[in-house]
């Protein structure tokens, strides 16, 4: 097992750093940066001495090196825009973006585990019908409407909630609900598939035959078994939820990570997106690692792999 | 059904008499493949066809017709669906914002599918180092934040429709090298390929004949699950400002447009969302009944 981890962890960091550089690329070589920092009615002077100040006149390498020594002394650069380190910045905004994914995630858990599970009892019965519906039209909302609509109807319209920010509770149920609804469809069908396999396997043959409770029957061993990939699939959604923050932070006008990524784009904040980037990768990397390792240690045929 | 059952079919479909017909009265009794198909055949003939019937062009502003409601909130039957904040026939930008998403969703899995199916068979077929770096490209490309990366390569390279696609196309490859991987590694110990193998056929005409044949059902299950995500995640930029452009009309940026008249015209968010869960859902439940005709074990997942 102490093998598996120190692997698996050497090449978390690898990935990391494949990250660092295809982010690092994409970000300069698809435009003109200095172009766009300056505005598209600066005078040709004016970009020439931004290019130049800002160290984008030197060859990509030699700019990635430059980027990556510094973050390895903890310094992620300034920002164009505010006065405080890029790196305060994301610890400022970094708790928010967490906080409401793991709402979200816990939602989704709550309500999709237990729907999961009562439907494979009856497989296409009335109960896994309405299920099945809910999670296909679940599947096919786009988020940020969804976030709309639920603003319009209970911001708006019935004035339950407030419309945007995250200072209190409140303001976090809309968000989180639009959250749990996206990454239900995916947990509840696995649980679903699992609990269907589960069922039919022999050992719960065994456990009937031994006169187990059916409740005792159903948690203990059948439950189980069916969680393995739904806890693996759970961490790496916590993982795309951080990473696609963007769009719901803007609709709810959030202040976390996605937001100020999507405020920093627009103005061209380089060294914030370029950190943020890094910032979202690694999280997603250290997430599927400790998914990977979860699922290793529940399941000790993965090991060897 | 039992897995009985559903073997007979598959063999009474391989070697019945009149194949074909069983194979479409197969496919044709799922209702996923009848009621999504439908579906989308109506989507694609009504966006298509739709705008040249309409007496309204998508483009046509009028400031005197400007913000009226749909007929059922005391519009007119001149325009069905309502006018948007420039006077714009609601129903003809729709129809219209139908084709660009087609355009993005389609364009989209084809550079998608193209990228991410060759690397998932070379992977599966020659393994050792290139099945190392496959499988490296791929936890890289599932590392970064897609749409932040779009987001950001948009800005900067200035938004336009091809860069979109090729934006987009270049992140959803993933799901189609994972299961061109999986399903290629199966089939290269089987027995047709070891025998085309012995009869010297180049590994090029292996691929060709053997493999991309066999993994085709499975690619198109994955290419419907990825239009269903391309047209949401090209909606999601184009409400954010950096995907399609005005005047162009796009569902997303339709949504984006309204939220300023939220208040009093909410029907000018709620309906491109509608037209957009239709088509997803839609292409959904296509893709889902096609992977439990073609894929019997998968019945009832």
């Amino acid at each position: 097992m102490g093998r598996y981890i120190f692997r698996q962890s050497l090449l978390t960091l690898a990935v990391l750093i494949a990250v660092s550089i295809v982010g690092f690329i994409l970000l300069r070589a698809s435009g003109d940066l200095a172009l766009r920092i300056a505005g598209s009615e600066a005078m040709a002077d004016d970009v020439e001495r931004i290019r130049v100040s800002y160290g984008l006149d030197q060859p990509l390498p030699v700019q990635y090196i430059n980027w990556a020594w510094n973050i390895l002394h903890g310094d992620f650069g300034r920002s164009l825009f505010f006065p405080e380190q890029v790196s305060t910045l994301i610890i400022q905004r970094l708790p928010i973006t967490l906080g409401l994914a793991l709402l979200g995630l816990l939602l989704a858990l709550v309500i999709g585990l237990p729907l999961g599970v009562l439907s494979a009892l009856r497989p296409n019965g009335i109960i896994d019908r309405v299920v099945l519906a809910v999670a296909v039209l679940g599947q096919a909302m786009p988020p940020f409407w969804f976030g709309l609509l639920l603003i319009i109807t209970f911001s708006v319209g019935l004035g339950w909630f407030p419309v945007s920010g995250a200072d209190t509770w409140l303001h976090l149920v809309l968000p989180s609900t639009v959250l749990a609804i996206a990454v239900m469809p995916t947990i509840m069908r696995l649980t679903r598939s699992g609990m269907i396999d589960a069922l039919r396997a022999d050992y719960m043959r065994t456990a009937r035959a031994k006169g187990l409770m059916p409740l005792t029957m159903l948690i203990k061993h059948a439950l189980r078994n069916a969680l393995v990939p739904v806890v693996a699939i759970a961490t790496v959604q916590l993982g795309s939820i951080i990473g696609g923050s963007v769009v719901l932070e803007t609709v709810f006008g959030i202040q976390g990570l996605g937001y100020l990524a999507w405020e920093s784009i627009n103005r061209a904040d380089y060294a914030v997106v370029q950190a943020i980037v890094l910032v979202l990768g690694a999280i997603y990397c250290l997430l599927t690692f400790i998914s990977d390792v979860l699922h290793a240690l529940l399941d000790p045929r993965l090991r060897d792999t | 059904m039992s897995t009985e059952s559903a073997v007979a079919k598959t063999s009474a479909t391989q070697y019945g008499p009149d194949g074909f017909g069983r194979t479409a009265k197969r496919w044709l009794s799922n209702s996923g493949i009848t009621v999504g198909g439908l579906l989308l055949l109506l989507i694609l003939f009504s966006t298509l066809i739709g705008p040249m019937l309409l007496p309204h062009d998508a483009f046509d502003q009028s400031l005197v017709h400007r913000l009226k409601p749909p007929v059922w909130q005391g519009g007119s039957f001149e325009h069905l669906l309502g006018t948007d904040h420039l006077g714009r026939d609601y129903l003809a930008r729709l129809l219209w914002g139908g084709r660009i998403s087609l355009l993005i969703g389609f364009s989209t899995i084809v550079v998608a599918a193209v990228f991410g199916t060759t690397i998932g068979v070379l992977a599966g077929y020659f393994g050792g180092t290139i099945d190392l770096v496959a499988r490296f490209l791929i936890m890289v490309r599932l590392a970064l934040p897609a749409v932040l990366i779009a987001l950001a390569v948009a800005f900067i390279a200035g938004p336009s429709l091809q860069l979109l696609i090729i934006v987009l196309g270049l992140l959803l490859w993933d799901r189609f090298a994972v299961v061109a991987r999986a399903t290629t590694l199966q089939l290269r110990h089987t027995e047709f390929v070891v025998a085309a193998r012995a009869m010297g056929c180049s590994n090029l005409t292996i691929i060709r004949r053997d493999i991309l044949p066999n993994i085709g059902s499975q690619l198109i299950v994955i290419g419907t699950v990825e239009l269903a995500n391309a047209v949401l995640i090209a909606a999601a930029l184009s409400f954010l400002g950096l995907g399609v452009q005005p005047p162009l009309p796009d569902w997303g940026l339709m949504i984006s447009e309204g939220r300023q008249y939220l208040l009093f015209s909410p029907y000018l968010i709620t309906l491109p969302g509608v037209a957009m869960m239709l088509l997803v859902l839609a292409v959904n439940l296509l893709g889902d009944g096609i992977r439990e005709v073609t894929d019997p074990e998968a019945k009832g997942r």
